[in-house]
């Protein structure tokens, strides 16, 4: 029996479907596996995890709260990914833009909110567009390789903001936790109704439409994807690669923040230590999982914001909370090795070789 | 400064290294072989985690390092497979072994939080050598596993410069066409270090959770991993530079507790940035310097090798 790849010219659209589906499923069984030796009932836990994201309607509503800073952050990386910019410093983009949104509210606290509020949505974007630029540069003019470095300064951004909240903007009548104090009310994003639901959403809806727009109907656009899938080609053609690095480094950085600005304005209401739960790492993995498409992201973010809000669910059985790091990291794991069947056509052929020269050696 | 403030603290650099020397030392091997491995933070979680594991319930730190390194080594495999035989994307890939690898090892340390380790490393000296001025008390009053770390440097410098299997190791990484028309088998080989690359990272998680700080806590690693992916490149794919650059590295980490007992008024936050910066700076300088001595990555290093399209 012999197996070959034939490399296909467009990718099979059937298995494009099928792919992300079978891929989730099939780590699911696996994660089964190891909840089954871990002695809690798979079955139990994602009935449970189901149960709580998707089948309330206060499920439904956490599961948008969480797939906002998702879509958010999942779109900058993608836009980075789509010219080969591994940015994996979406977490520490956010922090960042969540820290600059605190200092303009508890700065300026008796602002009006139709003042305070842009001016934290531009600061916490021009804060996430600083520190992606920061390792963009190097990335640009002499190659540092910015998947390092973009996840080296993850830690320090984190550093930074719990300096803040455990030192000088730490709430004095906090009890000694580490939070800043409560913003004034006109820093804090308008919700829908009870729910917790702010108006992130709408910031995460425009930015998907024009991240969509921009690369799919403008000249940038273009030279984004020219330059991606080839940058020989892009560089014959007197594209400049360099400033086109720093500008994509700096939007996609730009939207973490923004994904910041909006969990500490429209959720929190305060910055506080662990403000994310890994937002900026899931955003790598809805960001692939969408295949870079701004709209199939939508979804996947909220697919995947669903996993989180099961994720606090199945801690009540007892799970840790970093299951659901271990379940996203095996669904990536069978879309990255699904993604074989998208791209090439696979021939088992039985019974006696053909021998082509090609094939001796 | 007095002198044996320095040797402490010179002896605290070679035992904050060491965890970093082992993986860089496996993730050069992996690139070598022109596998890009970005895992490492997370195969070294798992070993870090199932060698404690094994150590708690065996009472064995032996048997622990081994399970670190069997770990480290199937965490590995996953990446092999994916990348190797499904070409998938390197860089992706690497990610994913990290999400997972740091989810892995929450979900099976979450009942060794807090416990204590029944076995450790200890430091023991090293006959005669430890009695050499400054060098001994440095370098030769240390636990068994850095004694291992010198060895294993020291074997796999011997086998990448000196040997048949080091020559085949280079020529699949720099050129794997070539290799395969000279009757190497590319496949065997890059599966090979990228699996021995595992289960030296794994070894690395062990040192810290059974010699540099014997506990378990959730990714108690801190991005020691990818200060190793980074020093790979500061050490141009050298084992013999990985030492000094680990032990720098160990320093600067090391650096920041002695500052702090010294009494001098900075924020531990700044201080734990430390290493962080230094390897982002550090990286900068280095590539600017490689690009001028013309000192490159193995040339085939991310790209996935395809037979049918020699």
């Amino acid at each position: 029996m012999k197996i070959t790849l034939e490399k296909r010219l467009t990718p099979s659209t059937l298995m494009l479907v099928a792919v992300p589906l079978v891929s989730v499923l099939l780590a699911l069984l696996v994660g089964s596996v190891f909840f089954f030796i871990n002695g809690t009932n798979p079955f139990e836990v994602y009935t449970m995890l189901v149960k709580s994201a998707f089948a309330t309607s206060y499920g439904l509503t956490e599961t948008v709260v969480k797939a906002i800073p998702l879509m958010l952050a999942g779109l900058g990386v993608s836009l980075a990914f789509r010219m080969q910019l591994w940015n994996i410093g979406a977490e520490g983009q956010l922090y960042m833009g969540a820290v600059a949104a605190t200092w303009a509210a508890l700065t300026f606290p008796d602002l009006p909110a139709f003042v305070l509020l842009p001016m934290m949505l531009v600061l916490g974007f021009l804060a996430g567009a600083f520190w992606a630029l920061l390792p963009a540069i190097p990335r640009a003019y002499l190659k540092v390789n910015e998947t390092i470095t973009t996840l080296l300064m993850n830690y320090v951004a984190i550093l930074w903001a719990d300096y803040l909240v455990y030192g000088p903007w730490k709430d004095p009548e906090g009890f000694n936790f580490p939070l800043t104090p409560k913003f004034s009310s006109s820093a804090l994003l308008p919700t829908l109704g009870q729910t917790r639901i702010h108006l992130g959403l709408i910031f995460a809806i425009i930015a998907a439409i024009t991240v969509y727009i921009l690369i799919r109907h403008t000249k940038w656009g273009y030279e984004v994807r020219v330059i991606g899938e080839s940058p020989a080609a892009a560089r014959y053609s007197g594209m400049n690669i360099k400033k086109n690095i720093c500008l994509v480094m700096l939007i996609s950085g730009g939207l973490a923040g923004i994904a910041g600005m909006s969990e500490v304005s429209g959720i929190a209401g305060r910055l506080q230590h662990g403000l994310s739960p890994g937002y900026g790492y899931t955003a790598i993995i809805v960001a692939w999982l969408a295949r870079l498409h701004p709209f199939t992201l939508a979804l996947v973010s909220f697919l995947l914001g669903g996993l989180l809000v099961g994720g606090y669910a199945i801690q009540l059985i007892g799970l840790p909370a970093a299951t659901v790091n271990m379940l996203q990291g095996l669904i990536l794991f069978f879309v990255l090795g699904g993604q074989i069947f998208t791209n090439y056509n696979i021939k088992i052929s039985l019974g006696h070789k053909k021998t082509t020269p090609k094939e001796v050696g | 400064m007095d002198s044996a403030f320095i040797v402490t603290m010179l002896a605290t650099a070679v035992t904050a290294g060491t965890p970093i020397l082992f993986a860089a030392l496996g993730e050069t091997l992996t690139e070598k072989s022109g596998i890009l491995n970005l895992g490492v933070e997370g195969m070294m979680l798992v070993g870090a985690v199932s060698g404690f594991l094994i150590t708690v319930s065996t009472q064995s730190p032996w048997l622990g390092v081994v399970a670190a390194m069997v770990a480290g080594g199937f965490m590995a495999l996953i990446h092999a497979f994916l990348t190797i035989t499904l070409r998938a994307n390197q860089v992706v890939s690497g990610l994913a072994l990290t999400i997972f690898g740091s989810g892995l090892s929450g979900f099976l340390g979450k009942s060794l939080i807090g416990v204590p380790a029944p076995a450790s490393f200890k430091a023991f000296s090293v006959p005669f050598l430890a009695d050499i001025p400054l060098i001994g008390p440095v370098f030769f009053r240390q636990d068994a596993l850095v004694y291992l770390s010198y060895i294993l440097v020291f074997l796999f410098a011997v086998i990448i410069y000196k040997t048949r299997w080091g020559l085949s190791l280079t020529a699949v990484g720099e050129n794997p066409a070539a290799a395969d028309a000279v009757g190497i088998s590319v496949y065997k080989t890059r599966y090979l270090y990228v699996i021995l690359g595992g289960m030296l990272a794994g070894l690395g998680g062990a040192y810290l959770s059974l010699a540099y700080a014997p506990s378990w806590l959730e990714n108690m690693t801190a991005g020691r991993g990818w200060i190793a992916v980074a020093l790979v490149i500061f050490a141009t794919w050298n084992p013999i530079k990985c030492i000094v650059g680990s032990y720098i590295f160990g320093g600067v980490d090391a650096l920041g507790f002695r500052i702090q007992t010294r009494g001098f008024e900075i924020s531990p936050f700044f201080l734990q940035m430390l290493p962080y910066i230094c390897t982002i700076v550090v990286l900068i300088l280095i590539t600017r310097e490689t690009k001028t001595r013309r000192i490159s990555a193995p040339g085939a290093l991310g790209l996935p090798y395809d037979r049918e399209e020699r």
